[in-house]
């Protein structure tokens, strides 16, 4: 599985476990995970937020713009459409009112009306005259209708009963779709007469053209019953009868959503026209009025995805950077606390060098006068050989001084080899009085008491020798140093539960200032003088008692003396540790 | 002449079988363990030389040097020592020490500085009864 575009960082497979100095202390795959989950979230909650947020609300103000536009369209032509045939109507009105029927019963003066007419208005193509029989009289225009007998056509019964009649489309005699616009008018002698024009329906077609061409899909007339008045782009022939429901009556502009026969979504713009039987319907497909704002959608969504993929990258990268530049600075960290502990084991051999040597010096030294006076006896005695005895003892006292400088020699080897944790059976008294024997002849020089109260009873611990040796060389070393001459040391060991183990180390020295207390197990820190301490002493301490999975903790005050407590289990694990090297310091 | 020394070293086993050594070199040895009892003795100024251990338990070397050089400045003393440093070492000169040796010391050498150590301490002791002589002269005002 390669996850990684690139190269997979050197950080991945550096896990934290336990708390030895030299590992990460840090884990560092979870805390890149946490990088990314918490600069993603950060950073793509607010953006997708905001562009559901904006989505939402775009889409829905493109829906009502589409509402409003259709709604200003649709009672914009139904104005201009009931304007025109109120218009005409007045027209045909004041004609009547103005001229009697002998007036208008000439063929010469009604041509001339039809001419002022068509000049003046515009929008009619024939005019006709009828008698309160239903003759048509007197006849202008392009068709042969003079003399037909209009009594039973519809529109000639409403302007009888009515006195003016707008009709919807219809064939007629003339077998061509039309419509007409007629008024009655009452004659003295209590008959009355009629003036029809027919209206030129080409006019409509322009106003609803109209309304196509501004890119809203279809818009054409309907009479009441449903039936097509006026050219449309795909719903049916004129005269046909409309496919979809016809909305119920509302005196003003309405906007409705439908769905044709083939369940597309449409928007309907109807209104009434008032003084007609004309309903004006605009139509258009909802999807289609709606694409201006779907590719905007469409170019938010890339954007979108270009901003998430973008912030992914830099995520990912900024992220890997990051712990890329912890994991290093850790690890320079880990070198230089190795090489630094190396430095500081070097410093401490050479101090225990040092102690050794004048350790090792004393019985040497008798050795050596020891050996001299066996030599001056031998030579310088004269005659008399000197007594057996007398040599005897001489070599009696050199054997005991080797036993000295060779018990020095064993312990040191004791104390030298570090390494793996080794489990064995350790008696708490047996370790602490090894290490006091160390420090045994300081203790003499500067009358440091050193007082030892360990339960007899406590069980042997399974642990590290070599390493609880180092613990309590480093808690002692650090003692003696802390006293002045005439100090105290006290060690107990206890049994506060089954389990463990707690031991605590006491001196009446110097003590440690309350603010350093916190420190005192931080690497480099140290209250002596640079030739004296590295400030690893207790650093290391403490990495040896978690190695041995116990604990150690510290109470002081300054001037008055220190005490640490360290709590070691009696059954030490021995996996708990991989087997990394750790530093012997023997004086902190 | 016999040198009259004063060892002192807080290993018994050490200072007497030195002490036996010394004898054997016609020397008038005493020997102290310790440095406080070194210094209740009442013949402390008689002695031509101390040889004196740098580190014992209560007083110390370098402390039992200042006292003894406190009483009488013509004592020469030799450190003998089984932990030298140079700090140490010029201290105790710095202090009036005539020399300063490690353990474990040549028993020739030992004896060559006791030896010196006596000479020197005869030329400080005439040397300074001239001075009383000349002194004692000089009051007269002859």
């Amino acid at each position: 599985m390669n996850r990684w575009p690139l190269k997979k960082p050197l950080f991945w497979d550096q896990g934290a476990s336990g708390a030895d100095n030299d590992r990460p202390h840090f884990d560092f795959r979870r805390i890149w995970k946490r990088a990314v989950v918490l600069m993603l979230c950060v950073a793509l909650l607010p953006l997708l937020a905001l562009a559901w947020f904006d989505y939402r609300v775009t889409g829905q103000y493109s829906e009502n713009e589409i509402v409003l536009r259709t709604d200003r369209l649709v009672s914009n032509t139904k104005r201009t459409v009931a304007f025109f045939l109120e218009e005409r109507q007045a027209a045909l009105q004041f004609v009547v009112r103005e001229y009697g029927f002998a007036d208008l019963n000439d063929d010469r003066r009604l041509a001339g009306i039809l001419a002022n007419l068509s000049g003046s208005i515009g929008g009619f193509t024939d005019l006709g005259l009828f008698n309160a029989a239903g003759r048509q009289i007197r006849y202008i225009g392009p068709y042969a209708l003079k003399d037909r007998d209009y009594r039973d056509e519809p529109w000639f019964r409403e302007v009888v009963a009515a006195g003016s009649h707008v009709s919807d489309v219809y064939l007629g005699f003339r077998e061509e779709p039309h419509m007409v616009i007629a008024v009655k008018r009452e004659k003295e002698d209590g008959s009355f007469f009629v003036l029809r024009a027919t209206l030129n329906t080409v006019w409509f077609n322009e106003q609803l053209a109209h309304i196509r061409e501004s890119s809203f899909g279809d818009s054409f007339l309907v009479n009441l019953e449903g039936v097509i008045q006026t050219p449309t782009l795909n719903h049916g022939e004129v005269l046909d009868r409309f496919p979809l429901a016809i909305p119920p009556y509302a005196e003003d502009t309405r906007v409705v959503t439908v769905q044709d026969r083939q369940g597309r979504e449409l928007v309907m713009g109807y209104a009434y026209i008032p003084g007609s039987p004309f309903i004006l319907l605009a139509i258009g497909e909802k999807a289609e009025l709606l694409r201006p704002w779907i590719s905007t959608r469409v170019m938010v969504v890339l954007f979108l995805a270009g901003a998430v993929l973008l912030i992914v990258l830099v995520t990912l990268g900024v992220a890997t950077n990051l712990v890329g530049d912890i994991y290093r600075a850790d690890r320079e960290r880990a070198t230089a606390l190795r090489e630094a502990a190396r430095a500081n084991k070097l410093a401490s051999l050479g101090r225990l060098a040092a102690g050794v040597a004048h350790e090792i010096n004393n019985p040497l030294a008798i050795i050596n006068e020891k050996a001299g006076l066996l030599a001056d006896l031998l030579t310088r005695a004269g005659k008399e050989p000197p007594p057996k005895e007398k040599l005897l003892s001489q070599l009696e006292s050199i054997h005991r001084a080797v036993a000295r400088c060779s018990g020095i020699t064993r312990r040191l080897l004791g104390f030298a080899r570090p390494g793996e944790i080794k489990l064995e059976q350790v008696e708490l008294a047996e370790v602490v009085r090894e290490v006091l024997e160390f420090h045994g002849k300081e203790a003499a020089h500067r009358n440091i008491i050193v007082g030892v109260e360990i339960d007899s009873e406590l069980p042997a611990l399974s642990s590290d020798r070599n390493k609880l040796q180092q613990v309590f060389l480093n808690l002692v070393g650090n003692a003696f140093a802390a006293m002045e001459d005439g100090g105290h040391l006290y060690i107990t060991g206890s049994r506060p539960d089954p389990e463990h183990l707690l031991i605590t180390v006491t001196d009446d020295g110097c003590g440690i200032a309350e603010a350093d207390l916190k420190k005192v197990f931080e690497p480099f820190f140290s209250t002596k003088s640079k030739e004296e301490g590295t400030g690893l002493g207790l650093f290391v301490t403490y990495g040896l008692v978690r190695e041995l999975q116990g604990r150690i903790r510290v109470e002081s005050m300054a001037g008055a003396g220190t005490r640490f407590f360290i709590t070691l289990p009696l059954r030490s694990k021995e996996n708990a540790e991989t087997g990394e090297e750790h530093h012997a310091d023997f004086t902190g | 002449m016999a040198e009259k020394i004063l060892l002192i070293d807080d290993e018994a086993e050490f200072v007497e079988t030195l002490a036996a050594r010394m004898r054997s070199r016609q020397m008038e040895v005493s020997t102290a363990t310790s440095a406080a009892e070194a210094l209740q003795r009442e013949d402390v100024d008689s002695y031509d030389a101390i040889v004196l251990d740098l580190q014992m338990p209560g007083m110390d070397g370098l402390a039992a040097l200042e006292e003894i050089k406190k009483r009488n400045p013509q004592l020469q003393v030799i450190l003998l020592t089984g932990k030298a440093t140079v700090e140490k070492g010029v201290q105790a000169m710095k202090m009036g020490a005539m020399d300063l040796l490690e353990k474990p010391a040549d028993i020739e050498e030992l004896t060559r500085k006791i030896k010196e150590a006596g000479d020197r301490k005869m030329v400080l002791v005439t040397a300074a009864s001239e001075k009383q002589v000349k002194e004692i002269i000089g009051s007269k005002a002859w």
